[in-house]
């Protein structure tokens, strides 16, 4: 997929995680958490992944993090990129991309 | 990580308590399963906002996938077959092995096999056993409590039906009154139905949470009624629903001789007779019975019948 417009997914309560993508010639991953000492790596790997699947290689990908659980972050990832492409409606390969 | 491959759902399972949670908060379905509710029902209805159907389906369908919850059920509220979410609602709810789908303000039969039909092509879209996904009816309006019968009887798929107050007392132009006057003659109706049906019976969720005393009034009233269980909307709740629906001692006790002198009075050729003082007759054995294996799923029964 490639991000066709800013788009954002997610809030900033406890738990959760906001993800912000925008177009850019090259792909950039930028995070903010408040557990970023322990999990920075953890969270970066998971947002790299999920970026991989979808097929995702160029963009800007911003990452505020309150300490997601990895499936809120994988889904706040899909759900911000499926909007880019106006494409988070309906017919969302469960299973296949997502996963 | 390894996806989580739910049991396959039995539709005769105890349904005391089936507790509401929003599939958005990820900071509440994370958690769901510790509370000991027997199901829990993840919304994309009502507690979803228009511009985050979208999002809140992703946060389920890996909810679905990657949290263990166990033996507690999964159920699934997807949108009114009005809208145009609740296919997409399907789909997810499909994939990601949820339990069973909650069908809302579910008015007829057709409603029912509507969703059927899109289940089922969900099924074998995603590869999973065709008739393995539950379904129960919401009935929210006048319309919904006269084709109770029809609506239970709409699928094979119907483990049950619960009436959802809120809705249902607007549609009458009545409050929540602390005897349930508003309310009861539906509830009774949906009861009816559900029996004849043979399916559970799910009474509505009760809103002011503070409100401890008005809250056992409501429970006390649907289990003499003979509901089966309870939407719930806070893991407080739960405790006093499953106390009161589970056989006490005393008819453990009194269900166990009927049981056991039964089986010797049918061989001796007895069909009624008295046990502590009370006739007993062919339906008090099956009530009996019922009540024996009740005792056992909830817990509480340690006799070896």
């Amino acid at each position: 997929m490639v991000i066709e417009k800013t788009a954002m997914a997610g809030t900033l309560e406890s738990s959760d995680a906001q993800v912000t993508v925008s177009p850019a010639d090259a792909l950039e991953i930028v995070i903010e958490s408040s557990v970023i000492n322990q999990y920075g790596r953890q969270i970066k790997a998971t947002v790299e992944e999920t970026l991989d699947r979808l097929g995702v290689t160029t963009g800007l990908v911003s990452v505020v993090d309150k300490g997601a659980l990895d499936c809120t972050l994988k889904a706040r990832v899909e759900c911000a990129v499926f909007r880019s492409c106006d494409a988070s409606m309906s017919n969302i390969p469960w299973g296949g991309a997502i996963q | 990580m390894a996806k989580i491959t739910r049991p396959k759902p039995n539709k005769d399972r105890l349904r005391r308590t089936m507790m509401f949670m929003n599939a958005q908060r990820p900071g509440l379905i994370k958690d769901a399963y510790i509370y000991g509710c027997d199901s829990i029902m993840l919304d994309l209805e009502d507690a979803v906002a228009v511009n985050q159907k979208d999002a809140a389906r992703f946060s389920l369908y890996h909810a679905l996938t990657t949290i263990d919850y166990g033996d507690t059920e999964v159920i699934v509220r997807i949108n009114g077959t009005d809208t145009e979410y609740w296919q997409e609602d399907v789909r997810v709810c499909v994939a990601g092995g949820a339990d069973g789908i909650r069908i809302p303000k579910c008015e007829t039969a057709a409603q029912v096999q509507e969703v059927e039909a899109a289940v089922e092509a969900a099924e074998k879209e995603f590869g999973v056993e065709v008739g393995r996904t539950l379904l129960m009816a919401a009935l929210e309006s006048p319309l919904g409590i006269m084709n109770a019968y029809e609506i239970c009887t709409a699928s094979d798929r119907m483990l049950g039906c619960a009436i959802s107050g809120g809705d249902f007392r607007t549609s009458m132009h009545v409050q929540i009154e602390p005897d349930g006057i508003e309310i009861n003659t539906a509830r009774a109706m949906m009861l009816l139905a559900a029996r004849a049906a043979g399916v559970q019976c799910l009474d509505t969720m009760y809103p002011n949470l503070d409100d401890e005393e008005g809250y056992r009034q409501e429970v006390d009233l649907i289990v003499r009624m003979g509901f089966d269980g309870k939407s719930l909307i806070n893991p407080k709740q739960i405790a006093y629903v499953h106390e009161r629906l589970a056989p006490t001692p005393k008819q453990i006790a009194h269900s166990e001789k009927i049981v056991r002198s039964c089986r010797e009075q049918a061989d001796a050729g007895v069909g009624v007779y008295v046990v502590d003082g009370k006739m007993v007759d062919p339906p008090f054995f099956k009530e009996a019975e019922r009540i024996i294996e009740l005792a056992k799923k909830c817990g509480v029964y340690h006799g070896d019948l």
